[in-house]
């Protein structure tokens, strides 16, 4: 393991955070803190991740995607950004693509995902 | 003026800070860094100091070279490179210099040979727009286009910027913040990027503009006196290693 590779590895262990099981096509609800001003709150942000990059890597992410007041919004979350207070996985969907871009042109009934209804936790 | 170090590039990562910044950072190793040699005023008319780093094989070393760092005491050096220091700031040689000789906060300013690549056009060189990718513009989308007058100037004006080679020039980038350190693994981490290519080698010193960083140990951090005395006395017992 070279130096670069072994500082990312420590960094992640020292960030110590537990990350669900979630893939493309889940519904999660993110837990981001936000601050305004001097005092800091979280705020939820709830909708379908829709790809996520760089699997358990230091520069991962995870795109999650709503539809909020009729339009979609799309929010970048870096996977080990100290900013994420909590991700908490809401339903569990089946998709036959590892990255669900094509949802950007679907609304309503065609934007549907099925939920799994065999799923089963993975062993740590 | 303090002395500055050699430093090899190792790459690129990021850091995930308390407050939720994410900062990109370049890792940077100090890598067996020792002095070498001194220059003095009555010597040589100036002051600095000689820095060697990284490894070489004996074997590979020209026979002056060898004398060199034998006189020195040091094993040989795969790079070498000299610091103008003021008198004051005089390292002993033989001393070898850790990363705790910047700190977290503290502005630095790199220099190192950045990435070649080689004959390259106007476009990527100097940033020209190029042509039109339509409207009668043959074969010529990526070219400089005119390079003058007419009859009168009746020359092309030296330093016109045309196309040529690329990169593999000494750069200095100004300025970097030095994020964390390392003193165990001799690692210095800076916020940026830094010219050069992983594994190239680079000098870093303190900003030229930026005052003066004042808890920065001077002459210098070493490695021997490091872990007990404070920065003031760490020049006389760097004398005795």
């Amino acid at each position: 393991m070279n130096l670069i590779a072994q500082i990312e590895a420590e960094q992640i262990a020292a960030l110590n955070k537990t990350i669900p099981d979630f893939k493309a096509g889940d519904t999660i609800r993110v837990g981001y803190k936000v601050t305004e001003g001097s005092r800091s709150r979280v705020q939820m942000y709830e909708g379908v991740c829709i790809g996520r990059k760089g699997g358990l890597t230091i520069s991962a992410s995870f795109t999650v995607r709503k539809i909020s007041f009729g339009e979609g919004v799309e929010r970048v979350f870096p996977l080990y950004s100290t900013n994420i207070d909590s991700i908490e996985v809401v339903r569990r969907g089946r998709v036959r693509r590892a990255k669900l871009y094509y949802l950007r042109s679907r609304r309503g009934k065609s934007a549907r995902i099925a939920e799994v209804t065999n799923y089963k936790e993975k062993a740590e | 003026m303090r002395s500055g170090v050699i430093a090899k590039k190792l790459g690129m990562t990021r850091l995930f800070l308390e407050n939720g910044a994410q900062v990109p950072v370049t890792v940077l190793q100090l890598d067996n860094l020792q002095v070498v040699a001194q220059r003095t005023a009555e010597k040589d008319g100036y002051t600095a100091v000689q820095l060697g780093a990284g490894a070489a094989k004996a074997k590979r070393t020209t026979a002056a070279q060898r004398g060199h760092f034998a006189k020195a005491n040091v094993e040989p050096k795969r790079k070498i490179a000299e610091f103008r220091v003021s008198p004051d700031n005089l390292i002993d040689v033989g001393a070898e210099i850790t990363a705790d000789h910047y700190l977290a906060g503290q502005f630095v300013d790199i220099a190192g040979t950045s990435i070649g690549k080689g004959f390259a056009g106007a476009m990527k060189r100097h940033n020209f727009g190029g042509l039109r990718a339509s409207h009668g513009v043959s074969i010529s989308h990526r070219s400089h286009g005119s390079t003058g007058q007419c009859q009168d100037p009746g020359k092309v004006f030296k330093g016109k910027k045309m196309a040529g080679h690329l990169g593999a020039v000494r750069v200095t980038t100004q300025n970097l913040q030095v994020v964390r350190t390392d003193a165990d693994r001799g690692l210095i981490m800076v916020k940026g990027a830094v010219p050069g290519s992983k594994g190239g080698w680079v000098t870093i010193k303190d900003a030229v503009k930026k005052a003066p960083f004042a808890d920065a140990p001077r002459p210098a951090a070493v490695r021997s006196a490091a872990a007990a005395a404070p920065a003031a006395e760490v020049a006389v017992e760097g004398g005795e290693a």
